[in-house]
């Protein structure tokens, strides 16, 4: 989907011209789209665009945005985690299971589930990388496993007593505004992931061994040390989100999030990651999250039912691999008919 | 727990279940253990599975009552037809996710159908929903045969999709047993000779499945497609066209268990066979298909999804806290994936040994 919408580059703004130059135009058309559903949405509907329709915007964003990031790159490298709304659920159940044991030092429950987290992720590497499985279906029996655990633990409890500072602190605004401050740590964090991305020599490790491993390989990138790693990252960030849910909910339960991987997954895909591995990037990925938030806020706003929403979701993930390959034989018959000589019937 | 070690000197079973893609070139040795290998990880599921009931069966003897069996083959019923619809699939080297969504459309429209016209005969309301799965499934197969795009995606998005379709069709609105025929209800907990009805569906489902991948060239076709597409189409076989039939297959069982679904439980809302696509994953692989296709049986995967219900109603009698069903059989996939590694490395490296190494 490198080439797919040339043409989306009309003029939306001089302030987004300098960024043209380095975006591949699926990046483009997601950002355009977002840029569309604003606008339209602010003129067309009641109470979308305001500040507080930001802050719910935004709130939302936050979980999906923190495990997208690493989840562009599990994908990228041509692997895939399912694991992580589970190990997101079990986050919290950790959360709330040691808080409810009398553990009330904040900092010593986020420490705690970053590095629950880093072990889980680091046990689907090691299937992965370690043993040589196929990470769906590993990451397919992480997902049960951890989600299993979880409701071991909790059963159909929740732990819910939280202090109001830690559950309110969660979502305090920036002061002057309504946005959620926990937006700085995501947007830290998204140019942290871009920057290792696209601007460091693993990121293109992280591109060539999703292109081709053997090729990578060959030219010295360690595949597997590098993948391990990334599945870590993917844990550690699940867990990050896991807190954030248990107090932005003040509620953990065993299956908070539950569902959370497939949306996750939309997403990234949406954004232009291929799912073969090897193309995308995070900028697209960054405006598909934000593209589908602020979607769904403002259809919701104009009382239009969430299955809408639903289907709108699938069916933009359908076109975002669709719309490609159209274009590209558009493309090739337009190539085909160019030569005045052509005689032979372009079939298919 | 189901890890016996390929007896190297067992004499070759009569009766293998599955076998590799017909290739002319290779020897009679090495297909030979092939075969082998391959009839070795079902044996080991079926094993598996004979434990635990065993177990169980020791702890509580009435495990095995007729009732219980009962229960049992009802419940793994539904998720095994999906498995086989599943396999077909997965074994061409695609995967199915949109099933619970088919499921959930098929038997919300099975529901509505009998509202419509109490009056209409049982087979009309199968075929329907057979057939309303069957459209689904060729949407998904024009999408990924036609514009070549990868299932994963296409299927996450028909998850959706249908869903959503599903959602809006029914709009919050629940059908409850008393709007459906009694005689279609009683299908989904007769017995005849003591075998459910609804698993006598899922048991010529499984053979007929069964006999087309080994027996028919197109089902030998679509092991060659999931072994190496690209060799397949050199082949000559034509791969487009296999896997828009693979995905019509398993659109048209998921919308027979979406019938049965409403025949078994009566109630039913938006939210039929919610998630049910990794549960129906999980049969799979546990059931030794490789989820990078060209391998694996509908015989595995049938057992496999009895496998998984089974764990489901065993643990409350082996006195486990039921909640720990859903960890097992996280356990469970981990080993079915590991074990087959641990096999085809085995298997290739005797292989590599020529054809002396039986």
């Amino acid at each position: 989907m490198s080439d797919a919408g040339n043409q989306t580059t009309t003029g939306t703004g001089a302030w987004t011209r300098p960024l043209w130059a380095g975006l591949r135009s699926w990046d483009a058309a997601v950002l355009l789209g977002l840029v569309l559903v604003v606008l339209v949405g602010s003129a067309a509907v009641d109470g979308a665009g305001t500040p507080r329709f930001w802050r719910f915007v935004i709130l939302e964003i936050i979980p999906i945005g923190l495990i997208a990031l690493p989840m562009t790159l599990v994908i990228i490298t041509g692997e895939i985690d399912l694991s992580v709304a589970s190990v997101l659920g079990l986050t919290c159940t950790a959360f709330g299971q040691m808080w409810a044991w009398g553990v009330d030092s904040l900092p010593l429950l986020i420490l705690v589930c970053l590095a629950l987290g880093a072990v889980l992720g680091a046990v689907n590497g090691l299937f992965v990388t370690g043993f040589g499985l196929p990470s769906l279906a590993v990451t397919i029996g992480t997902l049960a496993l951890y989600r299993g655990l979880a409701s071991v633990v909790l059963g159909n409890r929740a732990v819910a007593d939280y202090p109001p500072a830690w559950t309110l602190g969660s979502i305090r605004a920036i002061p002057g505004t309504t946005i959620p401050w926990a937006v700085l740590v995501l947007a830290a964090l998204a140019i942290g992931f871009g920057v290792l991305l696209h601007a460091t020599p693993i990121g293109r490790g992280v591109y060539a061994m999703g292109n081709n491993a053997d090729a990578a390989r060959f030219s010295g990138i360690a595949i597997r040390r590098t993948k391990f790693w990334i599945f870590v990252v993917t844990g550690v960030m699940s867990a990050l989100a896991g807190v954030f849910w248990t107090l932005r909910f003040a509620s953990a339960r065993a299956d908070n999030g539950t569902g959370l991987e497939l949306a996750v997954v939309a997403a990234v895909l949406l954004g232009g990651v291929s799912i073969f591995g090897g193309r995308g990037g995070l900028v697209g990925v960054v405006a598909a999250v934000a593209l589908l938030a602020t979607l769904r806020n403002t259809l919701q706003l104009a009382y239009v039912p969430a299955n809408t929403l639903t289907i709108i979701t699938g069916s933009l993930l359908i076109i975002s691999v669709v719309a490609p390959y159209v274009a590209g034989m558009i493309r090739a018959r337009l190539r085909r008919h160019r030569p005045v000589s052509t005689t032979t019937p372009s079939a298919g | 727990m189901m890890s016996p070690p390929p007896s190297p000197s067992g004499p070759p079973p009569s009766t293998a279940l599955r076998a590799e893609p017909d290739s002319p070139a290779r020897p009679a040795a090495g297909a030979r253990v092939v075969r082998r290998a391959l009839v070795v990880r079902e044996v080991g599921i079926v094993a598996a599975l004979v434990l635990l009931v065993a177990v169980t069966a020791t702890v509580n003897p009435r495990f095995l009552s007729a009732q219980s069996v009962k229960d049992l083959l009802l419940g793994s019923t539904i998720l095994a037809i999906l498995a086989v619809g599943q396999t077909i699939v997965v074994v061409s080297r695609n995967v199915d996710l949109s099933v619970g969504s088919v499921l959930g459309l098929a038997a919300f429209a099975t529901g509505s159908l009998f509202v419509a016209s109490p009056d209409l005969p049982i087979p009309v309301v199968l075929l329907a929903g057979v057939g309303l799965g069957a459209v689904c499934g060729a949407v998904n197969g024009a999408l990924i045969a036609a514009a070549r795009v990868p299932a994963l995606v296409v299927t996450l998005g028909t998850l959706y999709v249908f869903r959503g379709l599903d959602y809006t069709w029914a709009t919050g609105r629940q059908i409850n047993a008393a709007d459906m025929p009694p005689a279609f209800l009683r299908l989904g907990t007769r017995t005849i000779l003591g075998l459910p009805v609804l698993t006598m569906f899922a048991i010529v489902v499984l053979v007929a499945a069964g006999l087309y991948l080994r027996w028919y060239s197109s089902g030998r076709e679509l092991y060659a497609i999931g072994s190496n597409p690209d060799a397949a189409h050199l082949a000559g076989i034509p791969v487009g066209r296999r896997v828009f039939g693979a995905f019509v297959a398993s659109g048209a069982l998921a919308g027979l268990a979406g019938v049965l679904y409403a025949a078994r439980f009566g109630t039913l809302d938006a939210n039929a066979g919610l998630g049910f696509e990794l549960n129906v994953i999980a049969a799979v692989v546990v059931g030794g298909v490789a989820i990078f296709g060209g391998s694996g049986s509908v015989y595995g995967a049938a057992i496999g999804a009895v496998l998984l219900v089974t764990i489901g109603s065993a643990l409350p009698v082996l006195g486990v806290n039921p909640f720990w069903q859903r960890a097992a059989v996280g356990v469970l996939i981990l080993a079915a994936i590991g074990l087959d590694r641990a096999l085809s490395a085995r298997l290739a490296r005797r292989l590599r040994g020529g054809s002396g190494g039986v």
